[in-house]
């Protein structure tokens, strides 16, 4: 792909209008219908499979910080999200993601995406079969409220949460998905190159950080917070958690080329780098500031590097990536004392890590931009620079987290009058695993 | 000197705890055990009913001067205890405790609890 551009555009579905735009980077995708490309497909079922991979991966995470009586009930909120989104984005996710401008650009519709119909026998420009492509990206609206579940566990009922996220996929997710990846969406063409967010700091991260925050401060504290002590029940399972995210991570960035290419290659080259400088810096800040590096830290690193190079992968290098993964770590550490100082209860940390992590990659990418990006950018628009990348960045940030909070309180609100969103005390008390579910986590600890 | 065993439900706990540090009963052991007494808990699992022979349960330890022994059971039937009371709530064994030594110092009976 000699006259790919240096960072390739998650895809380009609407074909047709996009050769009529003779954009360069399509100029060999011209056959109607492309041909399979067998090596790009298999790279792209591999990161499906991979980004799959992560939900476990952040149940057992959560699952592990939660105390023994939640173990349960806060892994069945990441789970719950495979089945509902996993429905959900097949019938309509998809359709209102990646189908043309809707209501003004808002959102994107298309009757024939609905259960997926009119994909059947597409092979996108980059050879890679539609349907593999709708997977990947349905993913990622998976993964993305089952990251909001940190900011609430312990306290958010089940049926609430089904709730919940249902809405929240179709009211956030969707409506973000598209303005910032699909091909007509409102971030992918402002400015030279449109926002830059190559695997979803702004969909993802910011989103569910922001919205997690909202939810947090709207459901209240658990009872007995920041007094009781609160410890994780398993951290050996956290740290196979962080594990599985940093593996499903490559998938998640190198991925999100939708290729088998050098794109790919950066991606995952950046994604490396930033969560081992992430999880340097927070053992190296614990071992300052609190004298002993902990396991915990270790996990937490890893996740602030992952999260702030995701924005970032596709236009970083490697001293940048190495760069944002510090600079994550040391603020999301900062933003965890402030919260501990403000005494809101983020419970697991949601925002401290995805919202916090997400915005700072997604502003502080614009300072370590590769050369040739910019040679591209000015030769769209002359004279395209740091700052005014960065008013675009801003844009973006600064729109998401508007747009989430608020549709988020909107939803919260409607959820909880009418089916309910927080436990009971009493149940709060007793745990959810038993009450919600009539189950324990560690039934082998005991001697029946 | 009186050794006071509570055995009582596992999400009872933090509440027990919480009351006995607010009477001024700070020093405890717990552990996790199984049994069975009256109570009979029903777990549906797969459609499946089962009925376990063996409950969960959380054991409380306390070794007390005989002037606590009434505020120590008074604080945990009270906050052990089910609205209005339920089989399953636990039970609390006191006995007369013979000896108590403190590892540190070797200093023995009533000052050493």
């Amino acid at each position: 792909m000699n006259s790919t551009p240096s960072f390739t555009r998650r895809l380009i579905r609407l074909l047709p209008l996009l050769l009529l735009a003779a954009i360069p980077a399509m100029a060999q995708g011209t056959t109607p219908t492309p041909a399979t490309d067998s090596g790009a497909t298999a790279w792209m079922l591999t990161s499906t499979t991979l980004v799959l991979l992560m939900v476990p991966g952040l149940a057992m995470f959560y699952g592990g910080l939660v105390r023994t009586k939640n173990v349960l009930g806060t892994m069945m909120h990441s789970f719950a999200s495979m089945a509902v989104v996993g429905v959900l984005w097949a019938v309509i996710g998809y359709a209102l993601s990646f189908g043309p401008n809707a209501l003004g650009g808002l959102i994107g519709w298309d009757k024939g995406l609905v259960l997926l119909r009119s994909i059947d026998h597409t092979i996108l420009p980059s050879g890679v079969p539609e349907y593999v492509f709708a997977m990947f990206q349905g993913k990622f609206a998976i993964i993305t409220p089952a990251l909001i579940a940190g900011a609430v566990a312990e306290r958010i009922s089940f049926k609430g949460w089904m709730a919940f996220i249902t809405l929240w996929v179709i009211f956030v997710y969707t409506p973000l998905c598209h303005w910032v990846w699909a091909a007509d969406g409102f971030f992918f063409n402002i400015g030279a190159k449109g926002a830059i967010d190559f695997a979803g700091g702004t969909v993802v991260h910011i989103s569910s950080g922001v919205s997690g925050l909202a939810l947090a401060l709207y459901l209240g504290a658990r009872h007995g917070y920041p007094k009781a002590a609160m410890s994780p029940n398993n951290l050996v399972m956290v740290l196979m958690g962080a594990g599985l995210l940093w593996v499903g991570w490559f998938g998640f960035n190198a991925g999100s080329s939708i290729g088998s290419n050098l794109d790919t290659a950066r991606a995952l080259c950046v994604t490396q780098v930033s969560a081992a400088a992430g999880a340097l810096t927070w053992v190296l800040i614990e071992t300052i500031m609190d004298e002993r590096p902990t396991s915990l830290g270790m996990a937490s690193g890893i996740l602030a590097g992952l999260v702030v190079i995701t924005p970032a992968a596709g236009v970083v290098q490697v001293g940048g990536a190495i760069c944002l993964g510090i600079i994550a770590s040391c603020g999301c550490y900062g933003m965890i004392q402030l919260k501990n100082k403000l005494g809101y209860d983020d419970s697991l940390d949601a925002f401290g890590v995805h919202g916090t992590g997400g915005i700072i990659g997604a502003i502080g990418l614009v300072f370590f931009i590769r050369e040739s990006w910019w040679a591209e950018a000015g030769q769209k628009i002359a004279g395209w620079g740091v700052m005014k990348q960065l008013m675009v960045q801003l844009t973006a940030v600064g729109t998401t987290i508007v747009f989430s909070v608020v549709m988020t309180l909107i939803i919260a609100f409607i959820v909880n009058k009418t089916i309910g969103l927080r436990v009971s005390e009493n149940v709060e008390k007793t745990g959810l695993d038993h009450d919600i579910h009539g189950e324990r986590g560690y039934g082998l600890t005991n001697l029946n | 000197m009186k050794l006071i065993t509570a055995i009582i439900k596992e999400e009872k706990l933090d509440e027990v705890r919480e009351a006995l540090i607010a009477a001024e009963i700070e020093r405890i052991t717990v552990t996790r055990v199984s049994g069975h007494g009256r109570q009979q808990e029903i777990v549906v699992q797969r459609g499946k009913t089962i009925i376990p022979n063996l409950i969960p349960k959380v054991q409380i330890t306390i070794a007390c001067n005989d002037e606590f022994e009434d505020i120590v059971v008074d604080t945990i039937i009270q906050t052990a205890r089910e609205n209005g009371g339920k089989v399953g709530d636990g039970k609390i064994f006191v006995q007369e405790l013979k000896e108590c030594i403190r590892i540190r110092t070797g200093e023995r009976g009533g000052k050493a609890i």
